[in-house]
């Protein structure tokens, strides 16, 4: 073959014949928790795959996901007491965003991919703090950079970016790189920022700064073109 | 799979008698009814920029006399939206972003994350290039903890390991310029191999690291290990048990000392991490002096690991042979035209990966580096997330310090091996 075809082509992806084979949806999953959990959660349970030659996929329904969860946890067959990572991954165009937990089995040696996507209109799912206290921060963060909202969270405040942000959450592919203000106004909110506000008692607790949304049709919306591309 | 408990052989929460030895308490415990003073707690405000925050880190500590009550720590100082970016760039060009996130071990990051992308686009890399990557990451392991014994020292009062620790670090930055030209901006890899082979003489020099390191890991020791003032400042201090340390997802070290065996290295082997020989340490009570033990410990078993690579590392290419991903040799391009175009054509529209999303975590230096990324057929990724293993150890801080002594929380936040790089990301 000539190697400029190759190029287009790209790698293949890994195990791409087996799951072609199988069908992406009735992948037959090397984790037996995946057919464990398809059997007790037989309407929760939308699907399955096997990505990447080996990681096992479940595709749940976001309403039952803390119990899902829960008997993950719990089951002394599963035991997936290491929450490796909660995240969330925006296709664009309006496509629902996908909720992604990373469990791991310590006792067992297991690693459980569960999806749950979410409509852009119902961004909110239940909290899995109350099983897993490491999820605290890992919420925190998919709130603070995608807008899920974490039902049951005990204090859903954005992380990473300011309190006072109001921009919008910056993962959302909607979102441009530079911002969704122009620079003039992203610099006048910077300036106009009263750092001794970031000092007082009030701030551990309820009492963080208001977030002041801006307006549709408000001027310190976009003035410029942005573009999509860093240069 | 091989572990080790550390036990030590001295009493917990000991006092410091006459001479600085170690003696029992001069006085028995009472319990006296403390005089209600009606007082008020106390907000104090640690960082963002104070030396023992390692970083741009804020702890609000909420104070009763001396005691933390409760701590608040705020972050996203050092936000620059890597995840962001990454979304803008192609799969190659998010390598140097990566180094620049734990800039204390960015070889380990360099190579966890192509590990991911290559798992993704299922490409097996050369044996060589296995053993390479396995001997970059064995060497930044220690090259952070080494920076962790250093800031953990002063931390607890002691200057002189500081100095000791960085002459060793030194020797790293030397190799690691001698391998990519940059001393912490590595950018060491690439999809499907290495930015370039192993320099000549740079496997002896490795070699001569970690020859001469015991003898430095030795020396701190033993101003460390038995010295009364790191032990009453550690012993019984920050202390969580194994159950709540998993429950609360702290990985690596920190993990280890509360005695959870989980090391990802044995638990989910790459590049034949399971027929290296070494020892996974574990601590027993999970207070800030284990975490030192099993840290200083895991740096012997890291040089035991360098020794094998260097062994078995092989000849023959470092980078896969694939035209898909690898670009053809300099010479070639400078005298064959479709080498020209091949080469043009991998730089300007990049490597596209396949529809699919791959989760990869290596055992980096702070606890589990994962790397989550999501293609969609095209050369640039959808998402690509990083499990940042400072991040969830962080988390801990208000549950490890509660009802510690104001000191206790400086020692506590060293004995976590933070970096605000990863954090903020």
């Amino acid at each position: 073959m000539n190697p400029f075809d190759l190029v287009a082509q790209g790698p293949a992806p890994s195990g791409d014949a087996t799951r072609a084979e199988r069908g992406a949806n009735e992948a037959e999953p090397g984790n037996p928790t995946v057919s464990a959990l398809r059997a007790r959660f037989s309407d929760a349970v939308l699907g399955n795959s096997v990505t990447a030659g080996d990681q096992d996929v479940v595709h749940a329904d976001p309403a039952r996901i803390g119990e899902i969860l829960r008997w993950l946890h719990d089951s002394p067959a599963e035991q997936y007491d290491h929450l490796a990572d909660l995240t969330a991954v925006d296709y664009g165009g309006g496509r629902p965003i996908e909720v992604v937990y990373q469990l791991w089995s310590i006792p067992h040696r297991r690693a459980l991919r569960i999806r749950c996507a979410l409509p852009l209109h119902a961004l909110e799912i239940e909290s899995a703090t109350g099983i897993w206290t490491g999820a605290d921060w890992l919420e925190r963060e998919v709130f603070d950079l995608f807008g899920v909202r974490f039902a049951g969270h005990p204090n859903l405040r954005r992380i990473l970016m300011p309190d006072d942000y109001g921009e919008g959450h910056p993962l959302r592919k909607d979102f441009p790189l530079r911002g969704r203000f122009s620079r003039a106004e992203q610099t006048r909110r910077a300036l106009n920022q009263d750092p001794e506000s970031y000092y007082v008692p009030g701030e551990i607790g309820d009492r963080v700064p208001q977030v002041v949304a801006a307006e549709p049709g408000d001027p310190s919306l976009a003035e410029e073109d942005h573009g999509d591309e860093d240069d | 799979m091989a572990t080790r408990t550390i036990e030590y052989g001295v009493g917990r929460n000991p006092e410091m008698g006459p001479g600085g030895t170690l003696a029992a308490s001069p006085t028995e415990p009472f319990d006296a009814p403390e005089p209600d003073l009606g007082s008020e707690t106390m907000l104090v405000n640690v960082g963002p920029q104070h030396p023992a925050t390692h970083g741009v880190l804020r702890l609000i500590v909420e104070l009763d006399g001396e005691t933390v009550v409760n701590v608040t720590p705020r972050l996203g100082y050092l936000h620059s939206s890597f995840e962001k970016l990454g979304e803008y760039r192609t799969w190659n060009q998010i390598v140097p972003l990566t180094d620049r996130m734990d800039y204390l071990a960015p070889l380990i990051y360099n190579c966890a994350y192509v590990m991911s992308v290559e798992k993704l686009m299922g490409i097996e890399v050369t044996e060589r290039c296995k053993v390479a990557r396995v001997i970059c990451m064995e060497m930044d392991r220690i090259f952070s903890h080494l920076l962790w014994l250093g800031t953990w020292s002063i931390d607890v009062g002691a200057f002189t390991p500081f100095l000791y620790a960085f002459q060793q670090r030194e020797k790293v930055y030397k190799l690691h310029e001698a391998l990519t030209g940059a001393r912490i901006t590595t950018s060491a890899t690439r999809i499907g191999g290495m930015m370039a082979d192993l320099p000549e003489g740079w496997t002896q020099g490795v070699r001569e690291f970690a020859d001469n390191l015991p003898a430095t890991l030795d020396e701190i020791d033993g101003l460390l290990r038995h010295n009364a003032i790191h032990i009453g400042r550690t012993q019984g201090i920050g202390a969580i048990s194994a159950e709540d340390a998993v429950n609360h997802g702290l990985t690596g070290a920190n993990l280890r000392a509360s005695g959870v065996p989980y090391d990802v290295r044995k638990d989910r082997p790459y590049y034949d991490y399971e027929s290296y020989d070494f020892e996974v340490p574990i601590g027993c009570h999970g207070d800030c002096y284990d975490r030192y033990l099993v840290r200083m410990e895991e740096m012997r078993q890291s040089i035991r690991i360098l020794h094998q690579a260097l062994d078995r590392l092989p000849g023959g290419p470092i980078n896969v042979e694939d035209p898909r991903v690898s670009l053809p040799s300099k010479t070639d391009c400078m005298s064959d035209m479709e080498s020209m175009i091949h080469h043009f054509k991998l730089v300007t529209e990049g490597i596209p990966a396949p529809d699919g999303d791959c989760w990869f975590s290596v055992e980096g230096s702070k606890g589990e580096l994962g790397m989550y990324v999501v293609g969609d057929g095209g050369p640039k990724p959808v998402r690509w997330r990083i499990r940042p293993p400072s991040f969830v150890n962080l988390s801990a801080i208000p549950k490890l310090s509660e009802g510690h002594l104001m000191a206790d929380l400086i020692v506590i936040n060293a004995s976590l091996d933070i970096v605000l790089g990863e954090i903020d990301r």
